[in-house]
């Protein structure tokens, strides 16, 4: 198995949790550690620049020993989620910081730096203090400055999160593509599924300090391991026990279009639901009945939380809202379709 | 009726009323002065006030440039610039690493370390003579051993005033930058660790220049300090004209022999902390 890029087994205790994942980068390979808020993301992140002390584990890159240095001698770039320019340098000259730092004489590291800026498209800027840039062109400095040191392993920490949705738009696609230019490995945090499939050529999701699952953007958002990778890709999922086409979920036997036996997962979109006043004629597989738990805006349809044998979303236009005349606590009749469910082991 | 209409209303709960009950209340508050403690702070504010006033209505204006002008008030006030800045030249040296090392490295006996540099800053600037001079005196601790060693005597020396005012002024400095230190977003340290920056290259590029209104104001303070010591001047430095007599000990001695000079003097010093406290607030108080 070849040594480059990186692997780690990052283990970090605290008093009320525990981080311990594994994880393999390959150069030129971009992971993005994906999971909710106290999940440990920036805790494995911080782990790897040397920022946060290891309870145990190792870190290699490229074959080299790294949990045993200091954060100034890893080959690691950091874009931190605020970027922590250094508000008193122009941003030539926080590009220049790490190269300065590495021994380059000054004039040469402004020059290395001038043409980082060039290449994300600052040039402009370079003799602007960070408190003058926009938050995306904070983002951009940032991200020069990271690759100024010429890190063998890029760290990004929620990189777009302080943007704003338009500037966000345009700033990932623009980060895409200086990532795909990056020869090392890269491992970026972020707890928005769209950044992580945007960006990221494999997804790891962590919860709770440990890996939930793992694949790239399409498989994860296929089949979904967790409620909170279900919720994140948008989908109804079941954990139940397979037989046959068919899966029992609590009291409610769902029929599937893969037969699948022992334990499964049902996943189904809450576009393939569909609601009914009264029970409707010609039977669809999957009926039942669920009491309607609360409306809600979602994009341009409406969201319907359902209560019942199983807890599920359904999204209906407004105007089959206006139809159905539904309220929070109103009977009524749910189905599926067995094609439009996706059954896969647990 | 349907019930995402249902929950919208939520918006127009807030009635105007309410605004309008709150400022009715903020005026009940405000309604009646409490003399029991306006009364008070007003003899307070006098007491401050009046003795500047006094000295401002007392000064001899007609002859303050003349006065101003003669050599003993000049040399005096020539000791106590040099000795006041070259206090604090030997405060940042020594007090900015100090503050450092109270707000960064974690070591046993950090509180008790804490606690003696502030010592100075309670203690009687008498006492602190008495104690430089059994340290630093002819027959002190170290003083011996430096006269022996390189001959250099400290007590009732113009060194021995800035040593003096050092002394007193050190703990305005290093409150004052281990606060900024406290107060400074440490990550920024951690980024410039990521760049590959030592930790003495992060204090130089990184936390110094973030760290730096903290610093003047803590010069400030601690000049200013510097400027108005007494004490353990006089103490340790005793009082010999051009080389040991600062301002204060100026005033002192002139208000037994020349009440006037000694206004004059005792002015001079007043403008100075004026133009001091004027320039901190400006400048690096209200400034975050």
């Amino acid at each position: 198995m070849s040594t480059d890029g990186l692997r780690a087994t990052l283990v970090v205790r605290r008093s009320a949790f525990t981080l311990d994942i594994t994880l393999d980068v390959a150069p030129g390979e971009v992971v993005a550690l994906l999971g909710p808020n106290g999940a440990g993301k920036t805790t494995a992140l911080r782990a790897l620049a040397g920022l946060t002390a290891m309870s145990g584990g190792h870190i290699s890159l490229d074959g080299r020993p790294l949990h045993t240095a200091p954060p100034e001698q890893r080959p690691v770039g950091v874009v931190f989620q605020d970027y922590l320019l250094f508000p008193h340098l122009s941003a030539l000259d926080n590009v220049a910081f790490g190269p300065r730092c590495q021994g380059v004489p000054k004039a040469e590291a402004r020059r290395v730096a001038a043409a980082l800026l060039e290449r994300v498209g600052l040039a402009d800027r370079a003799a602007a203090k960070p408190r003058q840039l926009s938050g995306g062109q904070a983002q951009r400095v940032a991200l020069a400055r990271a690759l100024a040191v010429r890190p063998r392993l890029m760290l990004l920490d929620e990189p777009l999160a302080a943007l704003d949705a338009h500037t966000r738009l345009e700033i990932r696609s623009q980060l895409r593509r200086h990532l795909a230019g990056f020869d090392g490995a890269t491992v970026l945090v972020t707890h928005d599924p769209l950044d992580a499939m945007v960006l990221a050529d494999r997804l790891i999701v962590i919860e709770s300090g440990g890996i939930v699952q793992q694949g790239t953007p399409a498989e994860v958002a296929r089949r979904p391991r967790t409620d909170y990778v279900a919720r994140l890709v948008g989908l109804n999922l079941y954990r139940g026990l397979g037989d046959g086409a068919r899966v029992k979920v609590g009291q409610l036997l769902l029929h599937t279009s893969e037969p699948l036996d022992g334990p499964a997962f049902v996943a189904f979109s809450p576009a393939a639901v569909a609601l009914y006043r009264t029970r409707p004629d010609g039977s669809p597989r999957n009926l039942w009945q669920a009491t309607i738990g609360g409306i809600e805006r979602h994009g341009d349809n409406v969201r319907v939380h359902l209560d019942g044998p199983i807890t599920a979303f359904a999204d209906i236009t407004p105007a089959a809202l206006a139809d159905l005349q539904l309220s929070p606590g109103r009977r009524i009749w749910a189905s599926v379709k067995a094609t439009e469910t996706h059954a896969y082991p647990a | 009726m349907n019930s995402s209409q249902a929950r919208r209303p939520g918006r127009s709960d807030t009635p105007g009323g309410g605004a309008a009950g709150h400022s009715a209340a903020r005026r009940a508050v405000s309604g009646r002065l409490p003399w029991m403690l306006v009364l008070p702070a007003v003899v307070g504010l006098a007491f401050l006030v009046l003795p500047l006033a006094g000295l401002l209505i007392r000064a001899p204006w007609s002859t303050l440039l003349q006065r101003l002008a003669e050599p003993q008030v000049l040399e005096a006030l020539r000791l106590s610039l040099v000795c006041a800045t070259a206090a604090t030249a030997v405060c940042v040296l020594f007090g900015v690493p100090l503050a450092w090392l109270l707000a960064r490295l974690e070591f046993p006996g950090r509180r008790v370390v804490r606690a003696l540099v502030t010592v100075p800053l309670v203690l009687p600037p008498v006492v602190g003579g008495v104690a430089l001079l059994l340290v630093l005196g002819r027959r002190g601790l170290i003083g011996q051993w430096l006269e022996s060693a390189f001959g250099i005597t400290l007590p009732f020396t113009t060194i021995g005033v800035i040593v003096a005012e050092a002394f007193v002024a050190m703990p305005f400095l290093v409150i004052s930058v281990e606060g900024a230190l406290r107060a400074a977003d440490r990550r920024f340290e951690e980024a410039a660790a990521t760049l590959g920056a030592s930790r003495w290259t992060v204090f130089r590029r990184v936390t110094l220049p973030l760290i730096m209104p903290g610093v003047v104001a803590g010069a400030v303070l601690c000049w200013a300090r510097a400027l108005g010591e007494f004490g353990a001047t006089i103490t340790f430095a005793g009082n010999f004209p051009g080389t040991t007599r600062t301002m204060p000990l100026a005033v002192y001695l002139a208000l037994e022999t020349e009440p006037d000079a000694a206004i004059v003097l005792s002015l001079v010093l007043l403008a100075v902390s004026v133009v001091i406290l004027a320039s901190l607030r400006d400048r690096w108080v209200n400034s975050p």
